[in-house]
């Protein structure tokens, strides 16, 4: 590690608490570096998905498929989970762990059940309606896109958990700190997906 | 019961080939040498503290090019394998589908296997040094790329003994690689899963690098001060964050295709095909300057000294490499001109691709000019640079030529191509890496290789490379097809494919005398007792060699370019500044977890090759109890004391 000179240590201390330390500021960077990969990732699956799309093989189309209430209120429960973690953030800024550590909770609770709506979803989908991922092109880019924001998800849930537990142990630190700052960063991230997801997915999907 | 076993073990380990039979016993062999010697020497502890737990740089990128030697000697003798096939007309050697396993493995292994991590492990060793940080960002994530890379590679070369290699080619183009037509799966999900593990680590590498010199160069080291091969990593970076998770997702769909039974690829069911061929080269395209860049940037520095002149051109060698970054991601398509794709659609791709050729021309005048005039040093690295020059050029001037969307009609898949990619994967990479291998080798190790076998490897190499690869493209000129597996006679292809096999053979020769001159250098090698015996320019070459542990036991200051040679000049007139008391060192701590953890993603990967869902879903919870676990850890850190840095400066005769 470079040696931080003095005037570098300096200008960290006005900074907020995640920021305070180099190794800190080094992490959050390449944090956003790194799901500005992701983002990539989610553009390659989304490209692949909209080629896909029309090739409905033998089984239904998007039009056939969607319904909007359950995506309603997937959309509405992530969006609302965005909020608390977002309020969770507010709270660190003020050092308050058990206020971060309540919000957090909120957040994890309208994770699980974004997660469980989703998989009712599916369940709908592949099961009773009779669209399984291996029918069509369409719905595996379908499937394949919505299970790798979900399987994002579900990593973020156990992310926070592990944070969760650490602000319990150790109370908000420069350390726990940059965590809970990155997993807030990430949450907001799966959000902006879902907000693609909404819109190349299901909006198009049921209109066109 | 017993037949069903037999039968099973059948399937499972390949079987009834003297080759592969041979390979059985000599991995055994040599798996039991390893042991036995570890055993015998009381070496199992030194292994896991010095080096599988290390978060060193420094023995990180070691570890990289030992990996990354071993994998060139597979992939060569798969090549002498296939060129030995094709020696004669109507050779028996190899049978069809073994010469397809062979070109599938040989072009996979040179790729993702040799020529990435030889530039990871020469990135990690000189580009810290050279911005004169003491590590890279992220030294534990560092360690997991490696390990991730490693076992990735171990797992695809498993294929060969157990279970059977992929054999659709290193492009894997849908849908013969797919479910339908390859419906055992076994060898293509080696592919999919053995490179997919290791392009996770080449992911972080990119983020990793790109993070430490974008934030961790010396005070005023700005960035149009940094050595020419730390721009190219720090471009290299880019281009790999923004190819490599495209790769993620292309490798994941064809393997869905032949787990869940998706339709991404296949023939029916609605899939694309012709979608595999576009994400794969959206990929496959940056790729190639991921493996090119950063020897440019190699042979910038190793020209730069040994001309003993500044790098001509500084600003437009950043730019042309910029340029070619961004060109890099619009040419994909050049690579299937003739799959039925429109006459616009092609000459966009043609122009792009053609537009490449002005800023790598660029590059090519600026080493040049460097040399001209300059007081010129024939060492070792330096032929392999000017080697590069020339021969490079020819693969330049033939991808020009490939470029031309109605004439590629005609090359398209010929022998002719084989030559051209060539022409810049060894002239270019290859020589590359050899330079800056034998360029970088005291540093790393505190000895220099010999001079004279070295020279007597580059001479080898370099000619038997032109009496392989110049007649090639003869070749396919008369009409020879690539992946093919034999030939009539009667066609004029014998005699050129016999000289061919020659130069193929030459080139192992070549290899082989740098095996010999590592080994002979490591006994009688001249010991670099200044830390810099070539009169370098940069920072790597103002510390000891090795380098210590901690780097620079002060961080340096920098005032210009080639900011060691500006240190030797102010030495000269005497304006040195005076040494600072030491301050203690913080260094992260080893750590086994990256080892265990990539550990477990082998044994997911094989338990998924092989659709055993029993093995692959608990290899993939411990995964994720390694993460969890690394999560949990505080305690990653400790400071190397004052009195420590002051013995190891004085034992390397930095103190007097
Ligand atoms: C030691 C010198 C080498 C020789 C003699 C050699 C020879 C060959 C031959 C005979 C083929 C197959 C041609 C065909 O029938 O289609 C081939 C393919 C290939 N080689 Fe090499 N090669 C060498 C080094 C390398 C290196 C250093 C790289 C990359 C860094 C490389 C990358 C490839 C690739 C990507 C393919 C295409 C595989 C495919 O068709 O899927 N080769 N090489
Ligand atoms: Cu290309």
């Amino acid at each position: 590690m470079a040696a931080s000179s003095l005037s570098d240590s300096d200008k960290r201390k006005n900074m907020p608490l995640e920021y305070t330390t180099e190794e800190g500021d080094l992490r959050i960077v390449g944090f956003w570096i790194f799901m500005a990969s992701d983002l990539v990732l989610f553009s390659t699956l989304f490209a692949t998905y909209l080629i896909l799309q029309g090739s409905i093989g033998n089984g239904p189309s998007a039009k056939d498929l969607f319904e909007i209430g359950p995506v309603m209120a997937e959309t509405i429960v992530l969006l609302v989970s965005s909020f608390t973690c977002g309020l969770g953030t507010l709270e660190l800024r003020r050092h308050n762990t058990k206020g971060l550590i309540f919000w957090f909770v909120v957040t994890l609770i309208l994770g699980l059940i974004f997660l469980g709506l989703e998989i009712n979803e599916f369940y709908v989908y592949s099961v009773q309606e009779g669209a399984p991922i291996h029918l069509s092109a369409f719905l595996s880019g379908f499937y394949i896109l919505l299970g790798t924001h979900g399987a994002h998800v579900t990593l973020g849930i156990f992310w926070v958990i592990c944070i969760v537990i650490q602000l319990a142990q150790r109370g908000v630190t420069p350390v726990t700190a940059r965590k809970a700052f990155m997993a807030g960063l990430y949450w907001h991230f799966l959000d902006v997906v879902w907000i693609f997801i909404y819109t190349a997915v299901y909006l198009t999907g049921m209109v066109i | 019961m017993i037949e069903n076993i037999k039968a099973f073990l059948g399937d499972f380990f390949v079987t009834g080939d003297p080759m592969i039979y041979g390979a059985d016993v000599s991995i055994a062999l040599a798996s039991i040498a390893i042991v036995v010697t570890l055993t015998y020497f009381k070496k199992w502890r030194w292994l896991w503290d010095e080096w599988l737990t290390t978060v060193d740089h420094k023995k990180i990128g070691i570890m990289y090019i030992i990996a990354a030697l071993l994998m060139l000697f597979r992939g060569g003798v798969d090549a002498i394998l296939m060129r030995t096939q094709l020696a004669l007309p109507n050779m028996n050697f190899l049978d069809a589908d073994h010469y397809n396993q062979i070109f599938t493995t040989h072009g996979t292994i040179m790729i993702i296997f040799v020529a990435m991590p030889f530039i990871f492990g020469l990135m990690n060793i000189a580009v810290p040094l050279q911005i004169g940080a003491r590590d890279v960002a992220y030294p534990y994530l560092n360690a997991l790329s490696f390990w991730l890379f490693f076992f990735g590679a171990m797992l695809f070369n498993l294929s060969f003994v157990i279970g059977g290699s992929p054999d659709a080619g290193w492009t894997a183009y849908a849908p013969y690689a797919g479910p339908e037509l390859n419906p055992s799966s076994v060898g293509q999900n080696y592919y999919y899963i053995g490179v997919q593990i290791s392009g996770i680590g080449s992911l972080m590498t990119g983020i990793n690098f790109l993070v430490t010199i974008a934030k961790m160069r010396a005070p005023g080291m700005t960035l149009f001060k940094m050595p020419m091969f730390t721009w190219s990593i720090l471009i290299t970076s880019l281009i790999i964050i923004f190819a490599f998770p495209t790769f993620t997702v292309t490798l994941a769909l064809g393997l869905f295709d032949h787990l869940l039974g998706t339709h991404f690829f296949t023939i029916g069911g609605g899939g694309s095909p012709m979608l595999w061929a576009n994400l794969f080269w959206f990929w496959g395209h940056p790729e190639v300057y991921i493996v090119l860049l950063p020897v440019f940037g190699i042979f910038s520095e190793v020209i730069a000294t040994f001309a003993h002149k500044t790098l001509f051109g500084y600003a437009t060698m950043v730019c042309s490499m910029v340029a070619i970054s961004i060109l890099s991601f619009l040419t994909w398509l050049h690579h299937f001109f003739t799959m039925g794709n429109t006459a616009p659609v092609n000459a966009f791709f043609s122009l792009s691709t053609m537009l490449i050729a002005i800023p790598t021309g660029v590059k090519i005048f600026n080493w040049l000019f460097t040399l001209n005039k300059g007081r010129i040093e024939f060492t070792t690295p330096m032929l392999w640079a000017l080697a590069f020059i020339p021969n490079f050029t020819i693969g330049g001037v033939t991808g020009v030529m490939l470029a031309m969307a109605p004439a590629d009609y005609q090359y398209h898949n010929s022998m002719f191509l084989i030559a051209h990619f060539h022409s810049t994967l060894i002239a270019g990479t290859v020589f590359g890496v050899f330079c800056g291998l034998h360029y970088w080798w005291p540093k790393m190790f505190g000895y220099l290789l010999n001079e004279k076998l070295g020279k007597w490897s580059f001479w080898v190499f370099m000619i038997s490379f032109n009496v392989c690869f110049m007649p090639m493209y003869f070749l396919g000129l008369m009409g020879m097809t690539r992946r093919m597996y034999t030939y009539p006679a009667g066609l004029g292809w014998g005699p050129v494919n016999f000289i061919i096999t020659i130069g193929a053979f030459g080139m192992g020769v070549g290899f082989v005398i740098m095996a010999w001159n590592i080994v002979w250098s490591a006994i009688k090698g001249k010991r670099d007792t200044t830390g810099d015996p070539w009169g370098g320019r940069t920072l790597e070459w103002s510390i000891p060699s090795p380098a210590p542990e901690y780097n620079f036991a002060h961080i340096p200051k920098v005032t210009t370019r080639d900011a060691f040679a500006a240190m030797k000049e102010d030495k000269k007139r005497g304006r040195e500044q005076k040494p600072k008391p030491f301050e203690p060192i913080h260094m992260p701590n080893n750590s086994g977890i990256p080892f265990i953890m990539s550990a477990l993603f082998f044994v997911a990967g094989f338990g998924f090759v092989f659709k055993w869902y029993w093995m692959g879903i608990p290899g993939l919870i411990g995964v994720a109890i390694c993460m969890i676990a690394r999560s949990f850890v505080y305690d990653d850190h400790h400071h190397i004391p004052t009195d420590e840095i002051e013995r190891t400066e004085r034992a390397t005769g930095r103190l007097s």
